[in-house]
């Protein structure tokens, strides 16, 4: 094992008898581009719509419970995807968020959630970990499109523009205190605060 | 003879049916004599008063009617969405009114810690309320009214 490791340091260590200087830093940087280009497209296939629902678990519960509410069909029909809300936009959260994930992959391999009744049953635990992530990063995939400086409280309802004005003002709540079930069913709220 | 008597029967029952279809047109209907086989062409959809100003009440049995939308809200088996602000734990923080006590009575009077399972789905009782123009006519006369007008005309003894 010892031998293995110091006979790859020497071959890597040893200039090239082969190829041109040209031929290594060229290639070199090509397959970069083509292995970054690859990876980012693939990263960004995982974080489509059509990939969350390919799962039968995300298209029979979540995006069937999603498709009643304003974040899917509304008068202006600009709509939210899952990877919307579900997914950090900056490129390090996101990968953060990627690796979180392979739980997921584990969770589908396994059947964790494959029936609506265990879905039902895990609904709590999966819910309250969407809430402390957007309780934690202060709501940031909802400000993506929904930007405090620009809303306009006299377009608001009296109630909302009460509310926003002063507790969201102040930074003492923040969106998913108040808007939790905004897009998918409540699990029992039974000691969730504010409920 | 019996053909007589079974033409007479096919005449009586056409005569019937034709009567009963002409008497079906004097009914008001929501489709206005619209045929079976044809679609009505739908009046427009209204937008739901979102005023939060609380409405008289016609009458004062009336179950309040709720001044604010309620898209979305969930009442099911897991939660309820009115209760989150109009609990008696939540009003304080809402300033929603509180559900009236009334529904923390079961049905033998007997007052509860919570919301009675028969009160607690809100809607079958509470509902907005949409600036539409009334589909039907309706001559609902509200108490006051009546008893002042009584006040008004003479009492004949």
């Amino acid at each position: 094992m010892k031998n293995l490791i110091i006979n790859a340091w020497k071959t890597i260590a040893k200039p090239s008898v082969h190829y041109s200087l040209g031929f290594l830093t060229l290639g070199g940087f090509i397959a970069g581009v083509i292995f970054w280009g690859g990876f980012n497209t693939a990263l960004e296939v995982s974080n489509t719509e059509e990939f969350c629902i390919s799962c039968h678990e995300m298209e029979n519960n979540v995006y069937e419970e999603l498709k009643t509410t304003i974040h899917f069909s509304n008068r202006s029909g600009v709509r939210a995807t899952c990877p919307d809300c579900h997914v950090p936009h900056k490129w390090t959260d996101k990968i953060a968020r990627k690796m979180q994930a392979s739980k997921e992959v584990w969770g589908k391999i396994f059947g964790t959630i494959n029936t609506r009744e265990k879905f039902e049953s895990k609904r709590r635990e999966l819910a309250e970990h969407e809430w402390a992530r957007l309780k934690a990063n202060n709501s940031l995939e909802c400000r993506n499109c929904h930007d405090f400086d620009y809303m306009d409280f006299t377009a608001q309802s009296g109630r909302a523009s009460k509310q926003h004005s002063t507790s969201l003002a102040s930074g003492e709540k923040t969106c998913i205190d108040c808007h939790k079930g905004i897009a998918h069913e409540l699990p029992d709220m039974s000691g969730v605060e504010g409920w | 003879m019996k053909k007589i008597l079974i033409a007479l029967f096919s005449a009586s029952v056409l005569l019937t049916s034709a009567s009963s279809f002409s008497g079906e047109n004097d009914i008001a209907t929501l489709r206005q004599n619209t045929p079976i086989d044809s679609q009505k062409e739908p009046k427009k959809m209204t937008k739901v008063v979102n005023s939060d100003i609380k409405q008289k009440r016609n009458y004062p049995m009336q179950p309040p009617l709720i001044p604010h939308t309620i898209r979305d809200y969930e009442v099911d088996l897991k939660v309820n969405k009115c209760v989150s602000c109009h609990s008696r734990n939540r009003t304080e923080e809402s300033q929603a009114p509180m559900v009236s006590v009334t529904h923390f009575m079961d049905r033998d009077g007997n007052f509860l810690a919570e919301v009675s399972p028969r009160r607690y789905f809100c809607s079958q009782c509470h509902v907005t309320q949409e600036n539409a123009k009334p589909l039907v006519e309706n001559t609902f006369v509200d108490m006051n009214t009546i008893l002042m007008s009584k006040d008004k005309t003479p009492a004949k003894h």
